[in-house]
């Protein structure tokens, strides 16, 4: 026997929003959107509806009525994204969930109610957690979805309808409850048809003619004499894989034969979907309850199983099989799209060279981290230390040139070294440094080369440098820091031209 | 028999010599042109070896600099236009915008910071095994044989270059590398006593070399390629030990 709940979001968009800045709640706020070159009220929030604001007023209006009224623009699908994802998060509850646009959500919850004990303890469940994250919500438990659907939004008495008793619980609801078109609605209120009872009885062919044979369709669908179905949300599918093994796998060999069984068939998914996985997590299942886990990232998205099993093979010697592994769990958390290869006619030397590339830094990043690869790009900067920035991925590309008008020295210390010179003409070059104990005389040098502080960056005094060279040939890259005044500046030395 | 036909029998012969000795050369070998035509001719049949790995030894942070210019310099040959360059090293002190002055798109290289020799050693032959890399640059002191041969054994399946550069290493040690090189500056000149600094100038000292000769040579860099320095364009022998 089917069981149906439909869940009334009576104040979706709102409630979102309130969530998201709890100082509205006591506010009331509406959100509009232009209409005609006006500004009409989408939805309001429950203390701007207690005070009189309806759907589809003007704003002008509705701030006539309440002064401190706050306008916050429309977001036009953001209904259809909350309802959504709302639906995914209702799978915990049963397996079939569907959309019911605009402001609710259909669960066919045919022999799941169980579970929680019973339909009481269910509904309430689920109302209890929604309203926890602070949705405005009825439900109704009922045969149909047409009756659920009506008490949920119109019943004044308590949602769950016991089997078999639609028809007691549509006769007092409006005719507005039958899911009817509005036009159709306006023409029974007209006649004085304010309830379903008043018009149930009525031969069928004279309320054909009526209104029309969707009336019919509907009352059929809410008192079950018509089935009706809904288009439930599907769920994402995890990236996992499971093997399970017969007898416990101890030794290297087996959890490399399983690893690779389960890498074939989660990259031959991978193929068929137009995907590659980003992270990838093996789970071992021991004999005695404990769980292990080793984990992979890659750089670029990949399905090549021989790459990943070799990223795996560097950290499989970690895992401790003891009494040996009974399960064996292949998971990818991150996976993202990758197209298919064209295999070498098409694919550019290149292209597979940086594949290859990827492959041996994932390789590394795996031993020894990825904080340990870098590759670096120019940043228009003068001060040496901020020339180059670190590249964000393997792909990226300057979007400068490297400047080259000036030679920069082969090697950079990264704090430059405090030296003693001696200097025989303010603004010339040492005629002769002490570095490292030894004494250097400059035979040749070139600069000053003035590199000033960038002062939106960092204060400081600008610093000259000079390439010099002593007389026996080693080049050195020597600064001196601010000017001469009243103490002596004190000059360093920064890098080593080859 | 005449000269001719003798030389031509001696050149076989070396050539047997050398295969003899397992010196292998592969057809699909790239040539790489370092425009040093006497110093190539220190190598087994005048090619600057590439598929295999060279030594460095430096001892002071100048000279050091002075190698890495001259592996720059051999780099900037390698991996010409496209190429892509793995730089491995312990204590990076390298500056990537001084590469363009070596031709060298520093954007290409892609450098390995490593704590731990393990780790670097480990990273080196990982790399040394990737073909399509135009070279491995590996900056580390210490270098045991055992190591050495499997950088060898590495490099023989991919054919990559690689370059080892050891600073400050406790013992020159024997190592399975096809070369020992030794760099050091050389004060610079500009032409008609201009003042400045000129370009780089090295004292380029192949210390040991398999199946070739041993020499040195006074090296600039200069136009974006090697030059000889003026006058000095054959390799000048080492002083031999003389035995006792």
């Amino acid at each position: 026997m089917a069981r149906y709940v439909a869940i009334w979001f009576r104040y979706l968009t709102t409630d979102w929003f309130t969530i998201r800045k709890p100082e509205l709640k006591e506010i009331p706020f509406v959100l509009a959107a232009p209409k005609h070159g006006r500004m009409i009220v989408q939805a309001a929030s429950l203390p701007a509806c207690t005070k009189g604001i309806q759907q589809g007023m003007v704003v002008a209006d509705a701030r006539a009525i309440v002064p401190e009224l706050q306008v916050f623009p429309e977001q036009p699908t953001l209904a259809e994204k909350l309802l959504k994802k709302l639906a995914e998060w209702c799978l915990r509850c049963t397996p079939v969930v569907g959309v019911d646009l605009p402001d609710g959500l259909i669960l066919d919850v045919s022999g799941c109610a169980h579970l929680w004990g019973g339909e009481r303890a269910y509904l309430k469940d689920i109302h209890g957690k929604l309203t926890g994250y602070g949705y405005h919500v009825r439900i109704a438990i009922a045969d149909t979805i047409g009756t659920a659907w009506a008490v949920s939004r119109y019943g004044k008495i308590s949602g769950l309808i016991p089997p078999h008793q639609q028809l007691q619980a549509l006769l007092p609801l409006p005719p507005a409850a039958l899911r009817l078109e509005q036009a159709v609605v306006e023409k029974l209120l007209k006649l004085g048809l304010y309830k379903i009872e008043s018009f149930i009885n009525i031969p069928r062919a004279a309320l054909r003619r009526r209104f029309g044979t969707s009336m019919l369709t509907r009352l059929d669908q809410a008192l079950g004499k018509e089935i009706e179905v809904i288009s439930p949300v599907r769920p994402i599918e995890p990236y996992q894989e499971r093997l399970p093994c017969p007898e416990p796998i101890r030794s290297i060999t087996g959890i490399e034969i399983a690893l690779k069984k389960l890498l074939e068939a989660l990259c031959t998914r991978l193929t068929k979907e137009e995907k590659g996985l980003r992270a990838c997590v093996l789970k071992c299942f021991r004999m005695d309850g404990n769980i292990q886990q080793v984990q992979i990232g890659t750089t670029r998205p990949s399905r090549n199983v021989l790459h990943l099993f070799k990223l795996f093979e560097l950290k499989l010697s970690g895992l401790e099989p003891a009494l040996g592994f009974e399960l064996f769990l292949l998971e990818a958390p991150v996976v993202e799209a990758l197209s298919v290869i064209q295999e070498a006619i098409w694919n550019s030397k290149e292209e597979t060279n940086n594949e290859v590339i990827a492959e041996l830094l994932d390789r590394i990043a795996g031993k020894i981290g990825a904080t340990a690869i870098h590759r670096y790009l120019p940043e228009e900067h003068y001060i040496p230390e901020r020339s180059i920035k670190l590249a964000a991925s393997l792909q990226e590309q300057p979007l400068t040139t490297w400047s080259s008008d000036i030679p920069r020295p082969l090697q950079l210390l990264s704090v430059p070294e405090e030296i003693n010179v001696m200097v025989a003409i303010p603004d010339y070059p040492p005629s002769l440094f002490h570095y490292k104990g030894a004494v250097h005389r400059v035979s040749k040098a070139d600069g000053p080369e003035r590199i000033e502080q960038e002062w939106w960056l960092q204060k400081g005094e600008y610093r000259d440098y000079y390439c010099v060279e002593d007389e026996e040939g080693r080049r050195y890259w020597l600064f001196r820091l601010g000017h001469y005044d009243s103490r002596e500046p004190k000059w360093f030395v920064h890098g080593f031209y080859a | 028999m005449d000269v001719a036909a003798r030389n031509d029998l001696i050149r076989q012969l070396r050539q047997e010599v050398l295969s003899l000795q397992g010196f292998k050369r592969s057809l699909d070998e790239q040539k790489i042109q370092t425009g040093l035509s006497g110093l190539e001719a220190a190598f087994p049949n005048q090619v600057f070896p590439t598929g295999a790995v060279h030594e460095f030894i430096s001892t002071r942070i100048e000279d050091a600099t002075a190698t890495n210019g001259f592996i720059a310099g051999l780099l900037s040959c390698l991996i010409k236009h496209n190429g892509v360059c793995v730089w491995v090293s312990a204590r990076r002190t390298i500056f990537p915008p001084a590469l363009t002055l070596f031709g060298i798109r520093p954007e290409r290289i892609i450098f390995i910071d490593c704590k731990r020799q393990k780790e670097l050693l480990w990273t080196v032959e990982e790399a040394l095994k990737c073909e399509v890399l135009g070279a491995v640059i590996g900056e580390l002191s210490e270098l045991g044989f055992k190591e050495s041969r499997r950088l060898q054994l590495a490099v023989e399946q991919s054919r990559v270059t690689g370059l080892i550069h050891r600073y400050q290493p406790k013992t020159e040690n024997t190592v399975a590398c096809v070369t020992r090189w030794k760099v050091k500056p050389l004060p610079s000149n500009l032409e008609d006593g201009m003042p400045g600094v000129g370009f780089p100038r090295w004292r380029v000292q192949l210390v040991k070399v398999r199946n070739g000769k041993p020499g040195f040579w006074d090296i600039e860099w200069k136009g974006g390629k090697f030059n000889y320095v003026a006058g000095e364009t054959y390799p000048m022998q080492l002083p031999v030990r003389k035995a006792v």
